[in-house]
């Protein structure tokens, strides 16, 4: 089975998932954000005509303001043209299906699809339908995969700590139900990373994690001994409903992440967070806030890290 | 009329013949084998050099979709997909819509499938009226409008009295009582194994447990009750070792695998491919192993094609939300062969897991060419090479992860009650 991300050439053909993406890849990326990041920081325009009279649809079969804003701001700063749908609240609930709707938006000519589905591997499912002109980007799949965020943070740890083959990692919270523990699970791996921890009650574990190549943890007091990096994961409240924690309360006496826990980890830990964060949930405010805290930071990277994405997948040389 | 199926090399595991022989048949039944009867004239000869003769396959999990699901299947197509597969019994699973659970929609099934005239239905009625698990169907009403047995297809039987109280009704009577040991609670919104691919991909799982400890449940009740049990689709390895340790208790279970699950894991599931979205699901390599080990040493005692035609629509889908199930019972009988090409069993071993075994399990005299038998048979070439192209397939469902298989092993006629009802 060929890697479906990729053409025959090898190159970059859709953005699915950061499994079995080439190291090249990842690194060309990165290095392509920093450049968006140096170009935004000189020049006074911020409009750049990489993707001039390019369609890119975003396509949120799945609510999230912040995420498709992201994408937004991304291709409109590469002159793209930007259609936004919902459709979470317009075709499908008319019944029309999935592929039909694809097909509608390819007759109109877009160029590039930006997906978001509660469904894992509908990104891989629209990609397989697509005319081969067509690409996309994975803004989020079910519990499978966001890339992405994914390489945002990766960036936001390049930026802080300039290597990965040195660095101890810990995630914390729900792995079970996140797309972005995974990607970034398989980016760090790829980078080199040499060891990755998982913190987390074994309700918000999936079976076999520790194949994906982590190490697991159930207290935050040892798993956050001297590591360098700390990547938070969002809590959602519905997992109170389905017996899988009692309380945001308890939760937070024993995963949360706090002055005095950090503490454990090294001096120049750096904190991460994905976003929306439930502060005083999975972390407490005077972290969020913090010295450590790069979280602002990776806003920042995630809109020059999708610009760096789609410019690579429109075939940009920089 | 008489016909003389000349120079085949006839296998029947329920009479243990392996041989080049003649089989001549006689007003619809097997009238000899070897030597033609006195004053034989054979009307039809058919000549089976280079071929293996054997009975008709039984399938004992084959959808035909009717009724209510006619847009996804229908006696016709599927019958025909029967006999293209060389499958001359089968029976249902009462999931249809409604479900098998009144007598009339039963005779109706069995009605029209008589009309088709191509391959022996045997229908499995509803254990529960609308497959609820809360009251119990007219079981004697059923049985004397054709139901072999009593199961719940693929829904589970949550409330433990009513299931004890199923089979204690069904054992008053002496009915078969067919179940898919999956606990509903645990087995909720899951739609593959619980292992690595399934965490890998992010997908909700199935865990294993969800299968032992409903089975651990139906073993226990029929060890107090003493009733006919059937597991059905067995999946995993802990599964097959609780069937195994059953039977060596000396308790009456008997057990069945698809075909699915003897040559595919969760692996082929590669990157989201919904032809794999099966039920149960797709396990791991460990769990496939013991699967054929269990199917060698007699602890699963028949293979079924489990096939669930799925129309195109349900699979075009992301995994998840694609409908569970595949095509399925044209390939039955080169995956068998398949199998045993793999694990070394001689064809008169593994034939019998899809003639006399499945017939056994149905009760019914079909599943062997004794004299005298019902000439339901099948001719295969088994050198003939295919591969498995899903617009070539005569069951309205397309989808199957057999999708560009090499497949060995090909049906040229098929007989039921001394007719030809397929030829190629």
């Amino acid at each position: 089975m060929r890697n479906p991300q990729l053409n025959t050439n090898g190159e970059l053909q859709h953005l699915l998932t950061t499994e079995g993406l080439p190291v090249a890849i990842i690194r060309d990326i990165l290095d392509r954000t920093s450049n968006f990041l140096v170009a935004a920081e000189e020049r006074e325009v911020k409009k750049i005509p990489l993707l001039h009279g390019k369609s890119v649809f975003n396509l949120f079969f799945e609510n999230s303001t912040r995420t498709r804003t992201t994408f937004e701001i991304a291709a409109k700063r590469l002159s793209a043209d930007v259609v936004n749908l919902n459709i979470g609240s317009s075709s499908t609930s008319k019944g029309e299906t999935l592929l039909d709707t694809v097909d509608n938006l390819c007759a109109m000519h877009a160029d590039m699809f930006v997906v978001r589905h509660s469904q894992s591997g509908a990104a891989h499912f629209i990609a397989r339908h697509v005319a081969p002109e067509v690409h996309v980007i994975n803004a989020g799949d079910g519990r499978h995969a966001h890339p992405t965020q994914a390489l945002l943070d990766m960036y936001t740890i390049r930026n802080f700590k300039k290597e990965f083959h040195n660095l101890r990692v810990a995630i914390i919270g729900d792995v079970l139900h996140s797309r972005v523990a995974r990607s970034q699970i398989h980016a760090l791996s790829t980078l080199g990373v040499p060891e990755i921890r998982v913190i987390a009650p074994k309700t918000l574990l999936p079976k076999m994690v520790e194949n994906l190549g982590v190490r697991v943890y159930h207290d935050m007091e040892t798993g956050l001994q001297d590591v360098d990096v700390v990547m938070m994961l969002r809590l959602q409240n519905e997992r109170m409903q389905g017996a899988l924690l009692p309380s945001a309360q308890e939760y937070f006496k024993h995963y949360g992440l706090t002055q005095e826990r950090l503490a454990l980890a090294k001096e120049d830990a750096i904190v991460m967070h994905p976003g929306p964060m439930n502060r005083g949930v999975e972390i407490d405010s005077s972290v969020a806030d913090g010295l450590h805290s790069v979280i602002l930071p990776q806003v920042t990277f995630g809109i020059a890290v999708r610009m760096a994405v789609m410019s690579m997948l429109a075939g940009v040389k920089v | 009329m008489n016909i003389q199926i000349a120079n085949g090399r006839l296998i029947d595991p329920k009479n243990g013949v392996d041989a080049q022989q003649d089989v001549f048949i006689s007003e619809r039944r097997i009238a000899a084998i070897g030597k033609a009867p006195q004053g034989f004239v054979a009307e039809q000869v058919i000549d089976a050099t280079g071929l293996i003769v054997i009975p008709g396959l039984v399938d004992i999990a084959a959808r035909l979709r009717e009724p209510g699901y006619e847009y996804k299947a229908t006696l016709e197509s599927e019958m025909l997909a029967a006999v293209a597969g060389g499958v001359t019994s089968l029976s249902c699973p009462p999931d249809t819509d409604p479900p098998l659970d009144e007598p009339g929609l039963v005779e109706m099934l069995k009605h029209r499938a008589r009309l088709l005239n191509q391959c022996r239905v045997f229908p499995v009625g509803a254990l529960t009226y609308g497959l609820k698990g809360e009251e119990l169907t007219e079981m004697i009403e059923l049985t004397d409008a054709g139901c072999k047995a009593f199961s719940q297809a693929n829904e589970s039987l949550i409330d433990t009295r009513v299931l004890m109280r199923a089979m204690q009704y069904a054992a008053t009577f002496g009915y078969r009582v067919w179940l898919r040991p999956q606990d509903s609670f645990l087995a909720r919104d899951g739609v593959a194994h619980d292992g690595e691919v399934a965490t890998r991909l992010g997908l909700p799982a199935i865990p294993v447990v969800a299968e032992t400890t409903a089975l651990a449940i139906m073993l226990q009740l029929a060890r107090e009750i003493g009733v006919t049990l059937h597991i059905c689709r067995i999946s995993s390895a802990a599964g097959v070792e609780m069937v195994r340790a059953a039977k060596q208790q000396g308790l009456t279970v008997t057990c069945d695998v698809s075909m699915n699950h003897v040559h595919l894991t969760e692996m082929d599931i590669g990157y989201f491919d919904a032809n794999c979205h099966l039920s149960p699901p797709l396990r791991s390599l460990r769990d496939r192993e013991a699967l054929r080990a269990g199917l060698l040493d007699g602890t699963i005692d028949a293979v079924c094609s489990n096939h669930s035609p799925v129309d195109d629509d349900a699979k075009q889908l992301p995994f998840a939300e694609a409908e569970a199930g595949a095509t399925g019972i044209e390939l039955l009988l080169p995956l068998v062969l398949k199998w045993a090409e793999q694990e070394k069993v001689p064809l008169l071993e593994a034939l019998s897991r899809v003639t006399i075994n499945p017939a056994q399990l149905l009760g019914q005299n079909v599943g062997h060419l004794s004299v005298g038998a019902h000439a339901d048979i099948c001719i295969f070439n088994p050198e003939t090479n295919w591969k498995v192209e899903p617009a070539a397939l005569k069951s309205q469902g397309k989808n199957t992860p057999f999708n560009g298989y090499e497949m060995r092993g090909r049906v040229c006629h098929t007989l039921l009650d001394g007719q030809v009802v397929f030829q190629q």
